[in-house]
């Protein structure tokens, strides 16, 4: 087999030496019943070209990847990805190393990692942040976890309804186990799209554990942080921010500027293919004043014994390997290839191209939303949005349908997951989209009117 | 060393930005990408604007938008490539050298996954296109659901959690769901003394209070420990098999039986299952969850610390909890089904690490059955084979045979004062990544060495004579032990003064 090296004659030099008589003998003390059941009934082993073929040809069955004009978002960002950042991350020396617990052997990794925490802590305005989440969602739900830590006698988590469906069922799930939790949906303004503030308001008391809001929010529409952080702290509890687009922090006011305590994403905009949703990259940065309560991995600097600057992983002890049962998180394995990958990318595009690509995004969705307004499709919410918006059409799955026959994926229907919004479609334009195309997907969604 | 206040230092080129001002005033390491910046430089060339259109900054108006973004680097592409580049030589990898890193099953991870997973139709569907334009992906789920459920003998499979440590939790929170649909709140988890850290920490966040079972003389769980331990109020135990020690758990079965006599579950973690493939199934040694981590034993890269993916495998009366979305079958197909009343929910956006679920499914049918069931029988010859020849000097801390990995004990500190993080500091003079040092915790000073299945008996020979050369050095030169490593870019790290003082982020000066 190609990727065992080992020949007939190795196995028998190893056998002697250890003086087994067969590979078999090896595990003969497992269990009878158990050896005789084991068999793997799945097909022989094959070679690659065959291999190659098999899923090639399930490739192929996606034809949603390829051929459609897409104006898909939702909490994932078609994005354009640098080969750059395809070149390092497909580096072997990056991608099969392990979790650098040995610092001398890991620089790359540490390092690439103590620019990535740097990059998050300047797009967020926030003092730390840590090596990476698994992804938006659940950086989120660890994000509330954190802040019960800060202030465990606080109960009342607020939730914007607002927020994407995906990250609101995940934090419900992360705090199923906790007792006496308590979550409040905060209603959505059904003109402006963006949180109803006075149902904060409504609840903002001593329980008030934290806020949670998306920036910009499911919907498109970038929330009124500021206001929300204010009424969040003048109960004395914490504003948690959420952004899907990490693109967005590339030209919007950084939550950490508005308020925010505690600031979460998805950086799969960063140079990560959509890869049908995963993985992505989870981002967390905080106040130095939480560090201690903050979850995963974090890289500091340091010095070797010579003097030379060196970087490590540290305050482990916060860690499961080290605390076990009373740690911050189980977390162990994040997404540190991704960390890399979006490194890489906001290294690239730069203090200048980061703002310019931003910019570009917010110009086409704003020339999209004209375009369909011309023709009499209107946006659905009134609140400012970056690249990313929410329509009214009568008949959503059709539209959509209809769309799709015109080969163009015209957006989300927000039906599934609101039902109280039946007319709704989230439309995501990105530069990947182009102007051409604005008058196409008017043409589509006005054919079944 | 003795030379070193004698030959000029000479500072390499890459280094001058930052060398330029300090040359003779400190050493420096690699430059951060932040002082390779020049004001100006981009790495971006973005189509131009709409001529006569509004900015974006425009259409927000100042109200929204951020200041300038400072601090941020400032670079030409070659620059950026140059710099990772250069960031990628620093770093041990599984594909350079050995990196027997017990516990983590660091085998060779096949080319042919990554090409796979970036092929267009996977790397750029979107997690919301219509299921009907995405079947592919789709039904490589499906067939790895299949394929994991055949190896592991569990009756359903969720692709859904994308780590190890988020598998456990998957699984604790479905024995919680099942628990409490049978109308019971237990509140407690037994894990043994030689589990991993991620195991309690698991426990910790699904609620649960954790009950310490003990090993007995021979490394191992007895029932009679178990049934010492279980009752109304137990809602599993986590049993890692074989154990962190590398032995195959002989009375699984009894345990299993032990605890389902209390109404309790087994959930077995599988972060060991490398020794496991076609030798013995979870499913069979009575667990009722069970968590794999496709980055261990099914060769998708360990990325310097993820993304992995942790899919768990549970019986039949488990499965209306598992998470959601739950792959369905209807007559149009493969669909996404949300609609699962008794589910826990979700743990993440979307469908799981899907790139990782096409490199590990890429893996499985490249062995196919038989394959995987050598695969593990090669990682088993190859541990026992090192437990062999290092007996002399790094004795086996158990007597019990070894599966796929072995732990080894040393008495250098007693004799010589040479500790094994230093011992693990030497191997990576000699290019070997260290195994796992200091666990399992029930063994002092421990030697955790997995070599699997993809070495040569060359490179194992090698490591032996290696190791046995270190082990002279510390009798000999403990001094050269101790001071190590000695040919790296730098030498020993200084973690507790990172811990001491943190310095987490780079900031303008």
């Amino acid at each position: 087999m190609r990727f065992m090296p080992q020949t007939e004659a190795d196995i028998a030099a190893m056998l002697k030496t250890i003086g087994a008589p067969s590979l078999d003998a090896l595990i003969a003390h497992v269990p009878e019943g158990l050896r005789r059941r084991a068999v793997i009934n799945l097909a022989p082993g094959r070679g690659e070209a065959e291999v190659a073929e098999e899923l090639c040809a399930l490739a192929a069955m996606n034809a949603g990847a390829s051929g459609y004009a897409s104006f898909l978002g939702a909490g994932y960002y078609r994005h354009y990805v640098p080969a750059a950042v395809r070149a390092i991350t497909a580096r072997a020396e990056f991608a099969t190393s392990y979790t650098p617990y040995q610092a001398e052997a890991s620089q790359g990794t540490t390092q690439a990692i103590f620019e990535f925490q740097t990059l998050i802590t300047q797009l967020t305005a926030m003092d730390v942040a840590n090596a990476s989440m698994y992804d938006g969602a659940s950086a989120a739900a660890e994000a509330v976890l954190m802040a019960r830590r800060v202030m465990p006698k606080r109960r009342v988590v607020a939730l914007s309804r607002a927020l994407w469906p995906d990250y609101r069922a995940t934090i419900r799930t992360y705090l199923s186990a906790l007792d006496g939790i308590e979550i409040v949906e905060l209603p959505f303004d059904n003109t402006s799209g963006a949180t109803d503030l006075s149902a904060l308001e409504a609840i903002a008391s001593d329980a008030l554990l934290c806020a949670v809001l998306g920036y910009p929010n499911a919907f498109g529409v970038i929330e009124p942080l500021r206001a929300a952080a204010e009424i969040a702290h003048r109960a004395g509890a914490m504003m948690i921010s959420a952004t899907a687009e990490g693109l967005s922090l590339g030209l919007l006011k950084p939550p950490g500027e508005l308020g925010a305590d505690i600031v979460v994403g998805e950086g799969q905009s960063f140079g990560l293919a959509l890869q049908f949703g995963g993985p992505g990259l989870g981002f967390m940065a905080a106040h130095t004043a939480h560090l201690r309560q903050m979850p995963g991995r974090l890289v500091g600097q340091t010095r070797d014994r010579d003097g030379r600057r060196a970087f490590c992983l540290t305050l482990s002890t916060r860690e499961q390997h080290i605390r076990r049962e009373r740690a911050t998180s189980n977390i162990c394995t994040n997404h540190s290839l991704c960390a890399l990958a979006a490194a890489v990318y906001l290294s690239q595009m730069g203090r200048s191209g980061l703002r310019e690509l931003a910019e570009r995004n917010v110009e086409l969705a704003h020339a999209a939303a004209d375009a369909l307004a011309a023709r009499g499709i209107r946006r659905r919410f009134s609140g400012q949005f970056f690249n990313e918006f929410t329509i009214a059409t009568p008949r959503p799955a059709a539209a959509l349908e209809a769309a799709e026959r015109r080969r163009i994926l015209a957006g989300v229907a927000l039906a599934p997951d609101y039902p109280e919004i039946a007319d709704g479609i989230v439309i995501a334009v990105t530069e990947m989209n182009h102007h051409a195309e604005f008058d196409a997907l008017a043409d589509a969604l006005m054919e079944r009117r | 060393m003795a030379t070193a206040g004698k030959i000029p230092r000479i500072i390499p080129l890459h280094d001058h930005a930052t060398a330029a001002r300090d040359v003779e005033t400190q050493p420096v390491g690699t430059p951060l990408i932040f002082e390779l910046s020049s004001d100006g430089r981009s790495g971006a060339d973005l189509a131009p604007r709409v001529a006569g259109a509004p900015s974006g900054a425009e259409l927000l108006g100042p109200e929204l938008c951020r200041e300038d973004l400072r601090g941020f680097p400032e670079l030409s592409e070659p620059q950026v490539m140059r710099h990772f580049l250069r960031l990628s030589q620093l770093n041990f990898a599984q594909a350079l050298q050995f990196y027997p890193l017990g516990s983590c099953t660091m085998k060779y991870n096949p080319v042919i996954n990554d090409e796979m997973a970036a092929l267009t139709g996977f790397a750029n569907l979107h997690p919301c296109a219509p299921p009907h334009l995405a079947q592919g992906a789709l039904e490589l789920m499906a067939r790895l659901e299949a394929a994991l459920a055949e190896i592991t003998g569990m009756d359903a499979i969720s692709l859904h959690p994308a780590a190890g440590a988020q598998g456990e939790l998957t699984g604790l929170l479905c024995a919680r769901a099942y628990h409490r649909k049978r109308g019971e709140s237990r509140r407690k988890v037994i894990i043994p003394d030689t589990a991993h850290g991620t195991n309690p920490a698991s426990c910790t966040l699904a609620g649960y209070e954790v009950v310490v079972a003990k090993s007995n003389s021979r490394d191992f769980i007895e029932a009679s420990e178990v049934r010492r331990l279980v009752d109304s109020d137990t809602a599993a135990m986590m049993v890692t098999n074989p154990n962190t020690l590398g032995i195959f758990e002989p009375q699984i079965a009894q345990i299993a039986a032990a605890l389902h006599e209390k109404g309790a579950l087994l959930y077995m973690d599988g972060a060991n299952m490398n020794a496991l493939m076609g030798v013995a199934k979870p499913g069979h040694m009575g667990a009722d969850i069970v968590q794999l981590n496709l980055h261990k034993t099914f060769s998708t890269p360990h990325g310097g610390g993820g993304p992995g993916a942790g899919p768990i495998g549970v019986t039949r009366a488990l499965e209306p909890f598992l998470p959601v979305p739950r792959l369905m079958k209807t007559a149009q197909g493969w669909t996404l089904d949300s609609e699962s009343p008794d589910s826990i929910g979700r743990m993440r956006s979307f469908h799981g690490n899907f790139g990782m679920l096409v490199r590990a499914y890429t893996y499985i049918i490249a062995l196919g059955g038989d394959g995987l069931g050598q695969a593990s029988r090669l990682a088993i010859l190859g541990a026992n084979y090192l437990r062999k020849r290092l007996e002399d000097h790094f004795p086996a801390a158990s007597a019990e045979p070894s599966m796929h990995e072995c732990v080894l004990e040393h008495d250098l500190e007693k004799r010589t004062g040479v500790s094994t993080l230093e011992i693990a500091k030497r191997l990576l003079d000699f290019g070997v990544h260290p195994p796992t040092i200091y666990f399992p915790l029930v063994v002092h000073g421990a030697l955790m060495i997995e070599p699997t299945e993809t070495e040569t008996k060359e490179v194992l020979d090698a490591f032996v004579v290696t190791m046995e050369r270190i082990y002279a050095e510390a009798l000999n030169d403990p001094e050269l032990v101790k001071t190590a490593p000695h040919a790296l870019k730098l030498s020993r790290v200084d973690e507790a003064e990172a811990a001491r003082r943190p310095i987490l982020r780079w900031q303008p000066k």
